[in-house]
């Protein structure tokens, strides 16, 4: 029942996203003399911050796989490993945005770049809140083993830690790949 | 989080295996690559361009929600795919809707 309550936010939240998808796509054309989507995306770096989520997606699985076995050290184990990988992949983002505001090109340069920025940056915090509440896991996990509560908690947050990838495949998309065509 | 034991009702749920997530990882990077690949070395018409990284993410949001959110025909997952599908339906509604009338305004004020 709880993962199903959890499952119906996730349903929800995507409501949110279509709205700043929505709003994006409006706003897409907007350049106001800044730049377009072809002249500030790197394609290549897009697609190893892509590989990283897709990643930390599969060994996000792993850890639940060992979950149902009882494994408290494979959980842990496959746990840091998806830490780490979605942490790099905020990491790039980060850098990204950085690079992009340090060249005048923020949120405020154009109607565009808003879009860009709401959108990313929106899921770029649901990450961050995925990588929050899955150090929690660790430490939790760690410290009482797999109880029944924990394994309602990692089922809550494998369907997040999935659902933002799916989020994803949209953003590089909608936002990256068709900005560059 | 109090009543955890509940969400233990239906045994029958599928957990995926090892095998399934890694076909699910597969063809993931392949429909990531191709339309990646077709955006950074153009080989094909704009339009069909864009046909095909749009078609390619849909199929990779159907991979995604069969082997990694374990959305199937099982009666566990009913309730899920069931308030999917009205999600579906009310994203189609907002996103479409909402483009369909801010790009009606947007032609009717350049023909002016």
């Amino acid at each position: 029942m709880t993962v199903f309550g959890f499952w119906l936010y996730l349903m929800t939240d995507c409501i949110l996203f279509a709205s700043i998808f929505a709003t994006y796509a409006v706003l897409s054309g907007n350049f106001a003399g800044g730049p377009s989507g072809h002249d500030i995306f790197e394609l290549n770096y897009v697609l190893v911050e892509t590989a990283l989520l897709l990643f930390s997606s599969i060994t996000f699985g792993f850890a639940m796989l060992q979950m149902y076995k009882g494994n408290k050290g494979g959980v842990l184990a496959w746990l840091a490993i998806t830490w780490l990988l979605g942490a790099g992949f905020i990491g790039m983002e980060v850098n990204e945005f950085h690079l992009l505001i340090s060249e005048g090109f923020g949120p405020s340069r154009s109607g565009f770049l808003s879009g860009f920025f709401a959108l990313v940056g929106t899921h770029g915090l649901h990450v961050t809140a995925g990588l929050i509440w899955m150090a929690i896991m660790m430490y939790q996990i760690n410290k009482d083993g797999i109880t029944n509560t924990h394994k309602t908690r990692m089922s809550c947050l494998s369907l997040f830690w999935h659902f933002l990838d799916v989020v994803w495949i949209c953003v590089f998309t909608v936002v990256y790949l068709m900005g560059v065509l | 989080m109090a009543n955890a034991h509940n969400s233990h009702g239906h045994d029958e749920a599928n957990h995926g295996s090892v095998k399934s997530y890694a076909i699910g990882f597969i063809l993931s990077v392949i429909l990531t690559v191709i339309p990646f690949g077709l955006v950074m070395y153009p080989t094909l018409p704009k339009d069909m361009t864009l046909l095909i990284i749009v078609a390619f993410a849909v199929i990779q949001i159907v991979v995604h929600l069969y082997y990694f959110l374990h959305l199937d025909s099982s009666k566990a997952a009913r309730s899920n795919v069931t308030s999917f599908l009205f999600t579906g339906l009310v994203i189609a509604l907002l996103v479409g809707l909402s483009l369909w009338i801010m790009f009606s305004i947007h032609t009717s004020m350049m023909a002016k």
